[in-house]
């Protein structure tokens, strides 16, 4: 039985050698997959990045709150602050128009007389306060107040652009827009109660700060890498399901099926043969993927993956997400007839695994009836082991439930696929 | 509606038995039945007095099947396909090897031995597909329709070879539309239509029962009628 193992192992390897195409989905485009989608998603988790939005400012106030909110756009170092189109000065008009047909993804509108205004009010609330405490100027005449309408900064975006991109902006906005208002009164307070008085310490009183966990006294920071390259490596294991489905559909196709049916072989070992092979191109896989996270991101300006003290355990992880995969792909192929309905199925549904898995969406951001059915995922049990070993430094012991749900689904799957093809053998 | 029914055969040890029929005439359902691909839905067969509800792993060690189809992976090479198909039926190390270089040699394709089977002509392909049912030297052996689509060549160099397999002891199990082919190669012919057997015997014998019947064509045209059978 081991000669004959053996034997289907060479057989797959040399099927897998000789096939260009498939060498090339199962080596480079995981490579491919992951350099891209970390340096894309990278900025997300930098406070500073180094590309910029340019984004609309139409300045109707040409007062004080204005330049306030032009200089802090540009401190930000997320945007650049856009005020002109053709050495024009922007309208608003033009400025919706622009942003409409998406060539620019936001546009601030600040009304007219809004420094102003903004000013004015803050007068009227601070005197009312002043002469409610009695230290109002004797000598100053009651004016009557005018009524200060509230003002509105206008925002437009393009309709393109996602939601979690329109809530950071607002929320900027909001912070940036409250500030100011803020200083406004300190400095309204300060001119009512005269000269020499104390300035008003206008810095924030309390602050907030991230407390990054330690291990072993080094801070482990999470960065882009550290939570790419395992969702990542894990969609790409996964997509193993292809070219292995693919394999069993070709083998039925073929008529080779027919004779391993006819000979003295049972279907156990030729699954077995299957699965050492793709276990082992998925361990290539992973080690490809973390020693291009390793040794090529630094040189391409993303931060380097820390598997200090980790590989071990990532390995195991990868083994046993990898049985799963290959579970899967078996069933897939033994219960497909063509390739049409293995490789279009396949890819759907391992983009379907990673979707509900947390590959894309965290599974904390998730409704309540996604974050169950995430569970029943294998990609979020590889995830979250993975997640466990990188980012909570675990043992063994504590991902053996995560790689024993990925080791059953392994098993059920390929149960099923031995159930079902000897439901179709007939003797 | 069966695709057989009423099929009753006893083919004796070192026999030559042609299965003859019309396209649909339930030939491959039969030799499907007997490689244990197919369960029947009533009745009963033994291989050597082993039948497969009880020793399905002990029959699949003596028989060998060569299927309609090339059965073998087109990317592998000659070998590479007869060392996997081999080490199936339990043949391992320098026996192994040494047997895919004998049937190559005898069947005129050891120079080609290393080269990819999509790169071979229709009847290379049929010789590996023959050698590949035949590396555990087999008692009995199933071939369905093993020269179909096959020059003369690779035609001569396959029945020789099923010749001396014979002679050697291996019972041979066949299908074809060759009809003069089985008239020279079978000792014994069944010709089998709308999964019945019509007739049974030595092409000789068969012969002589059809009045101005000159060879087994004569038989079969007389038997199963001019009809087409077109079958999906």
């Amino acid at each position: 039985m081991l000669y004959k193992i053996w034997m289907s192992v060479v057989k797959e390897f040399l099927l897998l050698k000789r096939d260009l195409g498939g060498l090339i989905i199962l080596f480079v485009m995981p490579l491919v997959l992951v350099i891209t989608v970390t340096l894309i998603q990278d900025s997300t988790f930098k406070t500073v990045s180094d590309s910029k939005i340019p984004i609309l400012l139409v300045d109707n106030d040409k007062g004080s709150v204005s330049k306030t909110v032009f200089e802090n756009l540009e401190k930000s170092n997320l945007f650049s602050v856009v005020t002109q189109i053709d050495n024009k000065a922007i309208t608003e008009d033009v400025a919706r128009e622009n942003v409409h047909k998406g060539k620019f993804q936001l546009a601030i509108i600040i009304p007219k007389d809004l420094s102003t205004d903004l000013q004015a009010k803050v007068d009227q609330n601070v005197e009312k306060i002043v002469s409610s405490l009695g230290m109002t100027d004797s000598t100053a005449s009651a004016e009557p107040q005018r009524i200060i309408k509230e003002k509105e900064v206008k925002l437009y975006f393009d309709p393109a652009v996602q939601m979690s991109f329109k809530n950071a902006v607002m929320s900027s906005i909001d912070k940036m827009i409250s500030q100011i208002e803020t200083k406004s009164i300190y400095t309204t307070f300060q001119n009512q109660l005269g000269e020499g008085t104390t300035d008003f310490e206008q810095k924030s009183f309390i602050t907030f700060k991230e407390i990054i966990p330690t291990i072993n006294n080094k801070e482990v920071r999470p960065n882009s890498v550290q939570h790419n390259v395992p969702a990542w490596t894990l969609f790409a294991i996964f997509f193993i399901v292809i070219p292995l489905s693919i394999n069993i559909v070709k083998e039925k196709s073929q008529g080779t099926f027919v004779r391993l049916r006819t000979n003295p072989v049972s279907n156990v070992v030729v699954i077995i043969g299957k699965t050492i092979t793709y276990s082992v191109i998925c361990m290539i896989q992973f080690y490809m993927m973390v020693a291009v996270a390793v040794f090529l991101f630094p040189s391409i300006g993303l931060p380097s993956l820390n598997i200090e003290g980790h590989l071990f355990l990532m390995s195991v992880v990868a083994l046993f997400s990898g049985f799963a995969a290959i579970g899967f792909g078996i069933l897939l192929g033994t219960i497909a007839s063509t390739q049409e309905q293995s490789a279009p199925f396949g890819a759907t549904s391992v983009i379907i695994l990673a979707a509900i898995g947390g590959i894309w969406v965290p599974v904390f951001a998730m409704p309540s009836i996604m974050q169950i059915i995430a569970k029943s995922s294998p990609m979020n049990w590889g995830l979250e082991a993975f997640y466990d070993v990188l980012l909570r430094n675990v043992s063994l012991l504590e991902i053996i439930p995560e790689i024993s749900l990925s080791f059953l689904f392994f098993i059920l799957t390929s149960a099923i696929a031995l159930f079902y093809d000897q439901k179709k053998r007939a003797v | 509606m069966y695709s057989l029914n009423n099929v009753s055969l006893d083919i004796t040890q070192g026999q030559i038995f042609g299965l003859l029929g019309p396209n649909g005439a339930g030939k491959t359902t039969l030799i499907s039945m007997l490689c244990g691909l197919i369960k029947p839905t009533s009745g009963h067969f033994t291989i050597d007095g082993l039948d497969y509800q009880h020793h399905s792993s002990k029959i699949k060690k003596i028989i060998g099947v060569v299927p309609q189809e090339y059965a073998l992976y087109p990317t592998l090479t000659a070998r590479e396909n007869l060392l996997y198909f081999g080490s199936m039926y339990g043949l391992k190390g320098n026996d192994l090897k040494d047997k895919v270089i004998e049937t190559l040699d005898l069947l005129g394709l050891l120079k080609f031995a290393d080269k990819q089977v999509q790169t071979f002509s229709g009847g290379m392909k049929r010789r590996v597909n023959l050698i590949a049912g035949i590396l555990h030297n087999p008692k009995v052996l199933f071939l369905d329709e093993p020269t179909v689509g096959v020059d003369v060549q690779s035609k001569n160099a396959i029945i020789d070879y099923l010749k001396v397999l014979n002679q050697n002891g291996t019972s041979i199990i066949y299908t074809s539309h060759h009809l003069a082919e089985a008239e020279d190669f079978c000792s014994n012919i069944a010709i089998i239509d709308q999964g019945q057997i019509f007739t049974k015997g030595t092409p000789s014998s068969l012969i002589a029962s059809v009045e101005d019947a000159r060879n087994l064509e004569d038989v079969f045209i007389s038997l199963t009628g001019k009809a087409l059978r077109d079958a999906i």
